[in-house]
């Protein structure tokens, strides 16, 4: 099953790769990951999407758990959460194209960030899915290039995590 | 060696005295009360040296290989209950140190090792003596640092300290760049250091121990199986008054020997691949599993698959969360400090009137009876050459069970583990989870450094002794009057034994060809060496040897080549397939 677990981890050179090595170290896959300091700057927010068994996903999160700089561990996929992950993509618009381009990115609530003779760099929110379907939906020969940042998560409500 | 410095002490506790890294390094060991550090100079160390020169209360010893610094001091804390400490200088230095780490990591031993590392302006610049050692080290250590402010310095090695020696113990590493040394700042040692990412627990929940408790009054085949983490945590007094109370078998793994009397009636030998078969019968049959400190280690369950055949209810009691229900599902996982768990745990159980069913537990020790009297661990005692269990069994007697014995890696290790009864904790000093060949002779030096005057012996095999060898030397500088006992089967004779059972006898580059006079070899390094080849003489050996208190012996027995450990679990089995002595 895919999992998405938020990790507190101190803000300290290494921190990053401990979690990365573990990760490899161990055998478990990591889907995406993402990092950046939090309002707190001594701590750095972690999203991480996995795939593994109940079994495997209780070991991951231990295995956090016992990295000296992780501060808390939580598994959202284990409740109400929201998903978010920005994708840039861009695509090839030259005359002929760019109506239908600009209609299906209306469609997808994408916006258009930057524009050239021939293409249109579209920016794009959503959870994973959204994105896939955005891919899917363009003629496969119209993409130049994509970029995307791998997933951030929050709960739902009042689930928080923080010290 | 003069090195007197009066004012020193005096001075530096005048707020507003700076030092200089190097010596806030010395300082912090000596706040810290190491005694002993095991250590080899190099460039990226010479200002630590140099400060360590200066005074007397941190004692340097010198070993002749890294490696050998970290096992002696990995052999000085098991026997000690210290923390161990060692300083290899950057690059190579700490590629040496590397087996050692991982070696302690594996057992989870606390450990400070300090590093040179090139100064910080020279980093990633392929420096000279450069190797990047948080990163190499990272997978081998509980944690490390880099030290890129000496304003850090003091308060990094109090982490380390604290890291090393609290919680799941381990090694923790601490890398300091040269020009740290060199530069100064205010010196003060913090008392204490907390973090906020790092807490770990003592008490077990009160919920889980009933739970527990509960278990054990209705418990008709009841088996308790602890650990080296009954060892590293003291619990070894705990445990026995706990398996006394309730009359239990007990078995401790090859991490635990000693935490239970090995010489008592209700201790039934070790577990797994060459446990006993009475163990190994009742770990597979019990209906109540009393896991404490031990992790089941693919080593003593064998194949999960088949041991979970067998019904049965298991307790986890460890300090590690991420120890519990890894390889084996357990009922009642209790997380906490084992000492404090044990306490509760009997407090509750004194507390009640109830016991466990008398007449269940009798015909479970009648069946486990049984199981013992097929004498799994016989041998051929009428052999003309000398068999390595009669050494051993000899080693015991000549020295009253009363030794420190470190071994190292493979069918001696074994051996050793099966025949020596070990009464108390700390006294049975192995690699058990990285199986590191190299590890006896100097974790011996650190066991002898710790416990002065101890008798202490290193089991070894021909090809293990040879793996750090070197420290010959250093024992012939520091005095230790280790006693060796070398049993010489010309081959590595766990690899053979795996060659004849599984590889159809083709003993592909297990033999110990061109070995060296080792009687010679102890010579040449000023020790007294003696060869053993008949069993009569085993006993006037090791006597004699033993009697000898101020000399290194080294002892090459020359035993029978074609021995082999039994029981045996092959791998992938269930631990209940035991090829056993008798069947071959
Ligand atoms: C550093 C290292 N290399 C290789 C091994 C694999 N290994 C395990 S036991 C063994 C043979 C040990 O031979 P010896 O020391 O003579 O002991 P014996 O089994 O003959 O008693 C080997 C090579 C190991 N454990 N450690
Ligand atoms: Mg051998």
């Amino acid at each position: 099953m895919r999992h998405i677990i938020s990790i507190l981890v101190e803000n300290e050179a290494g921190a990053l790769s401990r979690i990365a090595n573990m990760f490899s170290a161990r055998g478990y896959n990591i889907e995406s990951l993402t990092v950046a300091p939090t309002e707190d700057a001594s701590m750095s927010r972690m999203t991480v999407v996995t795939v593994g068994s109940e079994d495997v996903i209780e070991q991951i999160t231990k295995q956090l758990n016992k990295l000296v700089e992780v501060v808390k561990v939580v598994d959202l996929s284990q409740a109400e959460h929201i998903e978010r992950e920005l994708m840039l993509i861009k695509v090839r618009a030259g005359a002929r194209e760019r109506d239908d381009m600009k209609r299906m990115a209306d469609i997808f609530r994408g916006r258009i960030i930057d524009v050239s003779d021939n293409t249109y760099t579209i920016e794009l929110t959503g959870d994973g899915r959204k994105l896939d379907a955005f891919i899917q939906a363009l003629d496969q020969g119209a993409i130049i290039e994509t970029v995307r940042t791998g997933a951030s998560g929050i709960g739902r409500g009042n689930r928080v995590l923080r010290v | 060696m003069f090195k007197v410095f009066p004012a020193l002490a005096v001075m530096d506790r005048v707020k507003g005295v700076e030092l200089s890294g190097a010596e806030i390094v010395v300082r912090c060991l000596q706040e810290e009360g190491v005694e002993t550090l095991f250590g080899y100079p190099g460039g990226a160390v010479l200002y630590i040296y140099d400060e360590l020169f200066k005074q007397d209360k941190v004692r340097h010893v010198l070993v002749r290989h890294e490696q050998g610094a970290v096992h002696a001091a990995d052999g000085y804390s098991r026997s000690s209950h210290k923390v161990g400490v060692c300083l290899v200088t950057s690059g190579p230095g700490v590629t040496n140190a590397v087996t050692g780490i991982a070696t302690a990591y594996m057992d989870s031993i606390p450990m400070v090792i300090l590093s040179g590392q090139v100064p910080t302006h020279a980093i990633g610049q392929d420096a000279f003596q450069e190797c990047d050692a948080v990163g190499i080290t990272r997978p081998c250590v509980k944690h490390n640092f880099l030290v890129k402010d000496v304003k850090d310095l003091a308060t990094t090695i109090k982490k380390a300290f604290y890291l090393a020696a609290t919680g799941r113990p381990g090694p923790v590493l601490v890398d300091i760049p040269k020009d740290i040394t060199t530069h100064s700042c205010e010196f003060q040692y913090p008392e204490s250091v907390s973090m906020r990412s790092y807490n770990p627990v003592r008490k077990g929940h009160a919920g889980q121990i009933k739970k527990a408790a509960q278990l054990i009054l209705e418990a008709k085949r009841p088996m308790v199986y602890s650990g080296g983490g009954v060892i590293l945590s003291n619990a070894a007094p705990r445990l026995t008054e706990f398996v006394r109370l309730l009359g239990f078998p007990c078995t401790n793994t090859l991490m635990g020997l000693g935490a239970y009397p090995g010489t008592d009636r209700q201790f039934l030998g070790m577990p797994g691949m060459h446990g006993t078969y009475e163990t190994n019968m009742a770990m597979q049959n019990c209906d109540v599993l009393l896991a404490i400190g031990a992790r089941f280690d693919d080593r003593v369950i064998g194949n999960p698959a088949h041991f979970a055949q067998n019904p049965r209810k298991i307790v986890h009691i460890d300090i590690d969360p991420s120890s519990i229900s890894k390889r084996v599902k357990v009922d009642v996982p209790i997380v906490g400090n084992i000492p404090d768990v044990l306490d509760d745990l009997l407090a509750l159980l004194k507390a009640d009137a109830r016991r466990p069913e008398a007449a269940a537990l009798e015909a479970w020790w009648k069946q486990i009876e049984l199981w013992r009297a097929r004498d799994c661990l016989k041998y051929d005692r009428k052999s003309k050459l000398i068999k390595p269990q009669f050494v051993l069994e000899k080693l015991y007697e000549v020295t009253k069970g009363e030794a420190f014995v470190t071994s190292d890696v493979g069918q001696h290790q074994m051996w050793a583990a099966q025949f020596y009864k070990f009464d108390r904790p700390r006294r049975w000093i192995n690699s058990g989870g990285l199986g590191t060949m190299g590890f006896g002779l100097p974790a011996a030096m650190g066991v002898r450094m710790a416990n002065p005057g101890a008798t202490v012996a290193c089991v070894t095999g021909e090809s293990s002794i040879q793996m750090c060898l070197q420290e010959l030397s250093t024992c012939k500088q520091y005095r230790l009057p280790i006693k060796i006992v070398n049993l010489n089967n010309k081959y590595m004779g766990m690899v053979r034994q795996w060659q004849q059972f599984f590889h159809g006898n083709r003993y592909s580059e297990s033999y110990m060809d061109a070995l060296p006079d080792f009687v010679k070899l102890a010579e040449g390094y000023g020790h007294r060496g003696v060869l053993i080849d008949k069993p009569a003489d085993v006993e006037p050996a090791l006597r004699e040897a033993f009697a000898r208190k101020d000399e290194l012996v080294f002892m090459d027995f020359i035993t029978d080549q074609t021995e082999n450990v039994y029981p045996m679990v092959p791998g992938g089995k269930g631990i209940t397939e035991m090829i056993l002595s008798e069947e071959l």
